[in-house]
């Protein structure tokens, strides 16, 4: 990195001994002056090299990527097919891009940005390809949204986080170009319904997706949160379809069919489909339904008497949040929760609410009402009017019970 | 006031020429912005596809048969195929494994029955589609045509849906009746007061 420095580099690693053998890349050095700073370059842990006081010690030079604190313990919970966020620790609404969730159907595929191809052929009048070039040159689009995983629902146990019940759900700024430029660049023909899209992962994941979701407000996206897409996310493009099932919008998006029906695949017929009453399956169950959880307090928090902000995320696929509810008397009477802005279309919302704990037990839940008019069910009515506990698509009210000790545990339902 | 006059009998021309399935509804809000219906046809960016560029990517299978590839396999060929590349993750004559079963057995005590090809899958054409684009998993893509017939074929037998003589090949397979198909219903939930 730096060529004309290398008599530098090596008296700042000696001052630091044996440890900067395991060095990560230095890449500041000639600006260090401190040996905190050298140690931070290093990938010494911050908490080793502490001092009593911050102010007599000079600090850690400009870089080239930030780093998160050595204090913040933020960790995705994976699993080997998905990894889920941890709602718990975040504020506001945007997921920190590197802690999205992650679903994929037979990991994550590396893929050279500059051989990237996207195919767009049947009922077409121009079978076309796009190259990452071509698609960034086209006017391009940005739209704040959810994305969350149909089968986002576990119970069963009272030591469960947010992350653990509901954490594949994230939201980032999404930037790319809207597929209805592309439909018009390829001529879709007036007969085509349904358009299959296709990843380049080695699952090949594959969804029939309805035209009109193409015209109406998908994008080919090939960037999340002011940067190119992450790997786990699709990179370099994918497709990116608001307020509708995780699994629709696939990544590494590499081919476009239009067609006058569904195809039927794997994904739409063995998996993402859920029982419902008399023994029917419900197929292209795009929505998601509106949900909301209170990510504060919530297992493993342990809170003390006095005021406490009560906060939390709301969300639907359907369009805007309208109101969230909240109960801190296990439902016997609820108020109003304030949401913060913006309260955007397809989007987690932010909700707050003041309540005074008196150290009494409780239990506290929330719930949502989109601008539909849809208000987020228990757990009991989402099961009478399924007449099924298992599948995709539940979106029940999470219940958090508060010990007398201030200690928070999920309620568990009895499901599948 | 104007601006925003101009701004919809603009939109107005606009549509009309590209014919676009612009769903277009005024908003105090929006026309304040600058519209991007006013995008030219085409911008002429990418390049053609070629048909055999097209040919490559494209294996997907429809119910009605549509890219179903020609070739044929029988049930006898798929149990050795399977035993060979199939059966470590998804057990002896696909009973279960680390893949999950793929026949229908009965339910494991307190648990309820496995949905399987037998008893969920609504059209036989898409087991084709799935083994030849996925599995197995581990060398996706590795088996020819005639391989994904037998594979197939041994599969709808194992599931008791075709007899085990059949001859598997595009016309066979998507004639192939699958119990679950009638079950499948579309969504009934619309957003609203009602819980579905
Ligand atoms: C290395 C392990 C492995 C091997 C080998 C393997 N599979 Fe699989 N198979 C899986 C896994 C894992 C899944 C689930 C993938 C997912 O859910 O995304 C699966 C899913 C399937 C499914 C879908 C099941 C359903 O109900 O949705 C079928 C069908 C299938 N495999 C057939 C085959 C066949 C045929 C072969 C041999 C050619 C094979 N598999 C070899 C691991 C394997």
């Amino acid at each position: 990195m730096e060529p004309n420095q290398p008599q530098k580099k090596i008296t700042r690693r000696t001052l630091l001994g044996g440890a900067a053998t395991a060095a990560v890349a230095v890449v500041q050095t000639s600006f260090a002056r401190g040996r905190s700073a050298v140690a931070v370059q290093i990938g010494i842990d911050e908490k080793t090299i502490l001092t009593e006081d911050p102010t007599k010690q000079m600090g850690v030079p400009p870089g080239k990527v930030g780093t998160r604190s050595t204090f913040e313990k933020l960790a995705k919970n994976p699993s080997d097919i998905s990894s889920r966020s941890p709602l718990q620790d975040f504020y506001g609404i945007i997921t920190p891009s590197d802690l999205h969730f992650e679903r994929h159907h037979n990991g994550v595929p590396a893929i050279d940005p500059a051989k990237y191809e996207l195919t767009i052929h049947g009922l077409v009048e121009r079978p076309m390809i796009f190259s990452l070039v071509d698609l960034k040159r086209f006017p391009s689009v940005s739209r704040i949204a959810f994305l969350e995983c149909s089968g986002n629902f576990r119970t069963g146990k009272e030591t469960m986080s947010p992350q653990e019940i509901c954490g594949l759900t994230s939201q980032s700024e999404w930037t790319g170009v809207k597929l209805s430029t592309l439909f018009r660049e390829v001529g879709v023909k007036p007969n085509a319904s349904w358009f299959l899209a296709e990843g380049g992962d080695a699952a090949r994941m594959t969804r029939s997706i309805p035209v009109s979701k193409g015209w109406n407000d998908a994008i080919i996206a090939y960037a999340q949160n002011g940067e190119a897409i992450r790997p786990e996310q699709g990179y370099p493009v994918r497709l990116f379809l608001p307020g509708w099932e995780g699994n629709t919008s696939v990544k590494w998006l590499r081919r476009l069919e239009l067609g006058d029906a569904p195809w039927h695949t794997r994904e739409e017929t063995s998996k993402y489909t859920e029982g419902i009453k008399d023994g029917k399956i419900r197929q292209f169950s795009f929505d998601i339904d509106a949900r909301s959880i209170i990510t504060f307090p919530a297992y493993p928090a342990q809170i003390q008497k006095g005021w406490i902000e009560i906060r939390g995320l709301a969300w639907s696929g359907r369009g805007k949040v309208f109101k969230v509810e909240v109960t801190t008397d296990a439902g016997k009477s609820w108020q109003q929760a304030q949401l913060q802005e913006p309260v955007l279309d397809k989007a987690h919302v932010r909700f707050r609410h003041l309540w005074q704990w008196n150290g009494a037990t409780t239990e506290i839940m929330s719930r949502v009402t989109d601008e539909t008019g849809y208000v987020q069910p228990t757990f009991a009515q989402l099961i009478d009017a399924r007449g099924s506990d298992g599948g995709y698509h539940f979106n029940p009210i999470t219940v958090w019970q508060i010990k007398a000790d201030g200690r928070v545990f999920n309620k568990p339902e009895n499901f599948r | 006031m104007l601006i925003k006059q101009h701004l919809i009998q603009g939109l107005v021309v606009l549509t009309g020429l590209f014919s676009l399935n612009a769903q277009y509804v005024p908003n105090q809000q929006s026309d304040r912005l600058v519209r991007p219906d006013s995008l030219p046809v085409r911008f002429w960016f990418g390049r053609p596809a070629t048909s055999e560029h097209i040919a490559r990517l494209n294996d997907d299978v429809r119910p009605d048969g549509l890219g179903l590839p020609s070739g044929e396999g029988v049930a006898t060929q798929g149990a050795v195929l399977f035993a060979a590349k199939c059966a470590a993750c998804h057990g002896e004559g696909g009973t279960g494994g680390t893949g999950g079963a793929l026949v229908v057995k009965p339910a494991a005590p307190g648990k309820r029955t496995e949905k399987v090809i037998g008893n969920y899958w609504p059209y036989a054409t898409t087991v084709f589609d799935y083994i030849q684009r996925a599995m197995p998993f581990n060398e996706p893509g590795s088996l020819t045509p005639n391989e994904v017939y037998a594979l197939t074929a041994y599969l709808l037998t194992a599931n008791k849906l075709i007899d085990e003589k059949t001859v598997l090949n595009a016309n066979t397979l998507r004639s192939v009746k699958m119990p679950a198909q009638p079950l499948f219903v579309p969504d009934d939930r619309k957003g609203g007061p009602d819980i579905r």
